[in-house]
C-alpha cells in the first residue's frame, strides 16, 4: 500500500532515495502555517493550488467558554491567519464556523483527508491522517512554503515497518493503550527512518477515530508516517462528508481506493509483533513517551539500567516528574486532568470518558478539562447529552482547540502540578513550565479525575 | 541561504538521547516572535535556571565549548514537534553542523532549509567523538568537509559520511528546496494535467462541498 501511494505521487526522481512528490492536501495552522503563508505572500509568491489547501487556527485559540475562542494571541496569530488565507484564497475554518477545529480532527471529519492521498501540514502530528489510509506527514515551515508555492514536497523514501497486533482488545483498553505500549516497549526512536503500517484483526475491528488515535502517536516512536490500510469502515465514514467525493467521482475514487490494498504481498524492512490479549491500561511515568508502563507496574529503577547514558536520563526524568524508582505508579496523586488534543478529542473519546464519569464526581482539588477537537465534535457530544454527564461530574466542558496539549494559547498546567492527559507528549515543560504530564487514554484520565490519583480504570469500573 | 562547504570548529558533546524540539526551543518563544531572535533561547530549559540565571553545568555554557559551531548529539536528536524554530534557534546560536547516530525525521529535513548540515554516523564513532570532545582540555576542534564527505576528529581520525547527492549539491550551492523545485515547474504542470484525469476527485472537492 505504501509503495503504491508513494509511486502515484512521484513527479520527479531526485536521485538517491529522494523524490519530488505531489501534495494532494495542505493543511495550514496559526503558527507554522501563518508563518509560511506570510513568508510566501510577502515575497510576492502565490499559492499554486489554493483549492487543495485548508486552514484553521487551532494552536492559539482560547478554549474558555466565556471567550468565544478569542484569547491572548488572537491579534498576533489567529487574525493574521484569517487575513493571509483570504489573500491566498485558501479555505479557512474560522472561530464560529461549523467546520472549525483542530486540523487533524477536521481533516477526516470534513472528508478532506481521503485514502491514498498525500497530506502535509507544518505539524508533526499530521501522521494522524494515516488512520484514513492517507500518506501523511509533518513538515517544517520552509517545506510548507515550498508546498504552498509548488504543491509538492521533497522527500526521502522511508523504509517500511509493520506492527502486527495479535489478539483482542481487552475491556477498558483503547487504541491509546496499544500505541503507548508499543512506544514503551520499542522506544522513542524505534520508527526512525520508517513509515509504519499497523495491521492485524484487532486493528481492522477499530473504528475510524481509534485508528486516528493510533496513527497520531507514530511520531512519538520516531516515525514521520503511520498508516492503516483503508477498508469499508473508512469508506462508510467518508461517504457524504462535506468535502468527500460525490456522484461519479465517489464511485471512481472507491475503485481506486480498493486497488490500494488489493495485494497482500507487501514486504517490510522490519516487523514488530504485539500480543494484546493480556495488556493492562498504559500510562507514561516520565518525560519521553517511551517512559511508559502498564498502570500495574512500578517506576523503573535506574540502577537496573546498564547503559550509563540511559541511567542518567532515567534519573533526570524521575527528578523532573517527582516519582521514586520502584514505586507503584498507581495511587500517585493528581492535580489536573486533560481530555482533548488531536490524539483523543473525538466523540468516541468523550463517550469513553462519560462511561467512567457517569454518576460520579471528580475528586476534590482536581481540575479536569474536556476540550473537544472540533465544533462538530462539540455539537455531537452535546446532542448526545454527554456534556451534561461531564459537567455533572465537575469537568469543565470547553471550546475546541489544541489547548493544554501544548499550551501555545497560554493555557497551561501550573508548575509542579501533575496532569493525567490524553495528549501525545510528556516532554519537559510541554504543558507549562515545570508541569508534570502522564499520558493515558480518556478512560484512564477520567478514572484519575474521579479518584484524584493515577488509577487502573478496570478496578474503578469493576 | 548560506552555503555549507567546509567547517573547522569547536564541537560540544550532548550525549542525551531523544532530545526533543520542545527542549531546543520552547513553544512560547515561537508564538509571535521573529526569526533572528531565537538564538538566546536555544535549549532554554537546560541553559538557564528557573530564575533566568545561566546554568553553568550545561555543556554549551562551559568555557571550553564557547563558540561551538558543531554539536555531537545522541540518538534521535531533535525528535518530536516539527517546529523549524529548533533549527533557527540552533543556527542563530551559532551551530552549523550536527553529528548524531540519528535525527528526528522532520528536523533532519528542516536543517537543509537553513544551511545546517546534519551528519549521521555509527554509534561507535559518535561515542568516540563524544569522548574526545568531553576529554579535550581546550576547545575540541573538528573539521567537516562536505565536498569530500569526511569528518576529522581532534586525534586525527578521519571518517566518511554520506549525504543524499541532491542535498549535498544544494548545500554546496546555498540553495534551499524552493530554489531547486522552481526549475521543475514544467514537471509539476504535466503531472497535474494527467492526474486531474486519473484522479478527478482529488481536485474537484470544492465542487462537491455541500
Amino acid at each position: 500500500m505504501f509503495d503504491k501511494i508513494w509511486d502515484l505521487h512521484v513527479i520527479s526522481d531526485l536521485g538517491g532515495d529522494m523524490a519530488l512528490l505531489h501534495a494532494d492536501r495542505i493543511l495550514v495552522h496559526d503558527l507554522s502555517g501563518a508563518r509560511a503563508l506570510g513568508a510566501l505572500l510577502e515575497e510576492g509568491g502565490e499559492v499554486r493550488n489554493p483549492e487543495l489547501c485548508f486552514a484553521a487556527p487551532d494552536h492559539t485559540v482560547a478554549t474558555d467558554p466565556t471567550t468565544g475562542g478569542v484569547g491572548d494571541f488572537h491579534d498576533s496569530c489567529v487574525r493574521p491567519l484569517q487575513n493571509l488565507t483570504e489573500q491566498g484564497n485558501i479555505h479557512h475554518f474560522g472561530l464560529g464556523d461549523k467546520g472549525f477545529g483542530i486540523l487533524h480532527v477536521i481533516g477526516p471529519e470534513q472528508g478532506i483527508t481521503l485514502p491514498g492521498t498525500t497530506v502535509v501540514c507544518g505539524d508533526s502530528h499530521t501522521c494522524t491522517h494515516g488512520g484514513m489510509g492517507a500518506l501523511a506527514w509533518g513538515i517544517g515551515a520552509s517545506e510548507l512554503v515550498h508546498a504552498l508555492a509548488t504543491q509538492t514536497v521533497m522527500q526521502r523514501k522511508p523504509k517500511r515497518m509493520r506492527v502486527n497486533f495479535d489478539g483482542h482488545l481487552p475491556e477498558w483498553l483503547s487504541a491509546k493503550d496499544l500505541i503507548l505500549h508499543v512506544i514503551g516497549r520499542e522506544g522513542a526512536a524505534a520508527g526512525d527512518g520508517y513509515a509504519v503500517e499497523y495491521a492485524g484483526a484487532s486493528i481492522r475491528a477499530l473504528g475510524v477515530e481509534a485508528r486516528l488515535t493510533l496513527c497520531n502517536l507514530s511520531i512519538e516512536m520516531g516515525a514521520k508516517v503511520g498508516m492503516i490500510a483503508p477498508d469499508d469502515t473508512i469508506y462508510h465514514y467518508l461517504c457524504g462528508r462535506p468535502y468527500a467525493p460525490a456522484g461519479g467521482d465517489w464511485d471512481r475514487a472507491l475503485t481506486a481506493w480498493r486497488a490500494l490494498t488489493s495485494d497482500d504481498e507487501a514486504t517490510f524492512d522490519a516487523e514488530i509483533n504485539v500480543r494484546i490479549d493480556d495488556l493492562a491500561p498504559h500510562i507514561s511515568w516520565g518525560t519521553s513517551p517511551e517512559h511508559t508502563i502498564a498502570v500495574t507496574d512500578r517506576i523503573p529503577d535506574p540502577a537496573d539500567e546498564a547503559d550509563l547514558e540511559r541511567r542518567h536520563a532515567l534519573r533526570a526524568a524521575q527528578e523532573y516528574i517527582g516519582l521514586d524508582p520502584g514505586a507503584l505508579i498507581e495511587g500517585t496523586p493528581v492535580d489536573w486532568v486533560f481530555i482533548g488534543s488531536c490524539t483523543n478529542s473525538r466523540l468516541s473519546d468523550f463517550v469513553e470518558a462519560a462511561r467512567v464519569l457517569k454518576g460520579r464526581k471528580i475528586a476534590e482539588g482536581v481540575r479536569a478539562w474536556a476540550v473537544p477537537g472540533s465544533a462538530s465534535v462539540k455539537a455531537e457530544v452535546e446532542a448526545a447529552g454527554l456534556h451534561g454527564v461531564l459537567k455533572a461530574a465537575g469537568v469543565e466542558w470547553r471550546l475546541p482547540g489544541c489547548s493544554l496539549c501544548v499550551g501555545a494559547n497560554g493555557e497551561t498546567v501550573p508548575a509542579g502540578q501533575r496532569c493525567v492527559s490524553t495528549s501525545n507528549r510528556n516532554f519537559v515543560g510541554r504543558q507549562g513550565k515545570d508541569s508534570r504530564t502522564h499520558l493515558a487514554s480518556p478512560a484512564m484520565a477520567a478514572a484519575a479525575a474521579v479518584t484524584g490519583q493515577i488509577t487502573d480504570v478496570r478496578k474503578l469500573m469493576r | 541561504m548560506e552555503k555549507f562547504t567546509a567547517l573547522s570548529a569547536i564541537a560540544a558533546p550532548l550525549p542525551e538521547k531523544n532530545v526533543n524540539t520542545d527542549i531546543i526551543i520552547p513553544i512560547k518563544r515561537l508564538v509571535g516572535t521573529k526569526r533572528g531572535t531565537l538564538g538566546e533561547f536555544a535549549f532554554e530549559p537546560w541553559r538557564y535556571h528557573s530564575d533566568g540565571r545561566l546554568n553553568p553545568d550545561f555543556v554549551l555554557n562551559q568555557p571550553r565549548y564557547a563558540g561551538a559551531e558543531i554539536l555531537i548529539a545522541g540518538t534521535n536528536f531533535a525528535c518530536g514537534s516539527s517546529r523549524e524554530g529548533a533549527v533557527w534557534a540552533l543556527n542563530e546560536f551559532g551551530i552549523r553542523a550536527l553529528l548524531a547516530p540519528s535525527f528526528g525525521a522532520i528536523f533532519f529535513n528542516n536543517c537543509f532549509q537553513s544551511g545546517v548540515l546534519p551528519i549521521v554516523l555509527d554509534d561507535a564513532i559518535i561515542d568516540d567523538f563524544m569522548t574526545q570532545a568531553r576529554e579535550a582540555v581546550a576547545g575540541p576542534q573538528f573539521t567537516i568537509d562536505l565536498k569530500r564527505q569526511i569528518v576529522i576528529a581532534p586525534d586525527g581520525t578521519k571518517v566518511t559520511f554520506k549525504t543524499e547527492p541532491f542535498r549535498r549539491e544544494a548545500l554546496l550551492a546555498g540553495l534551499d528546496d524552493l530554489g531547486m523545485t522552481m526549475n521543475r515547474i514544467g514537471d509539476i504542470d504535466a503531472f497535474q494535467d494527467a492526474d486531474r484525469v486519473a484522479r478527478s476527485w482529488i481536485y474537484d472537492l470544492q465542487k462537491n462541498s455541500r
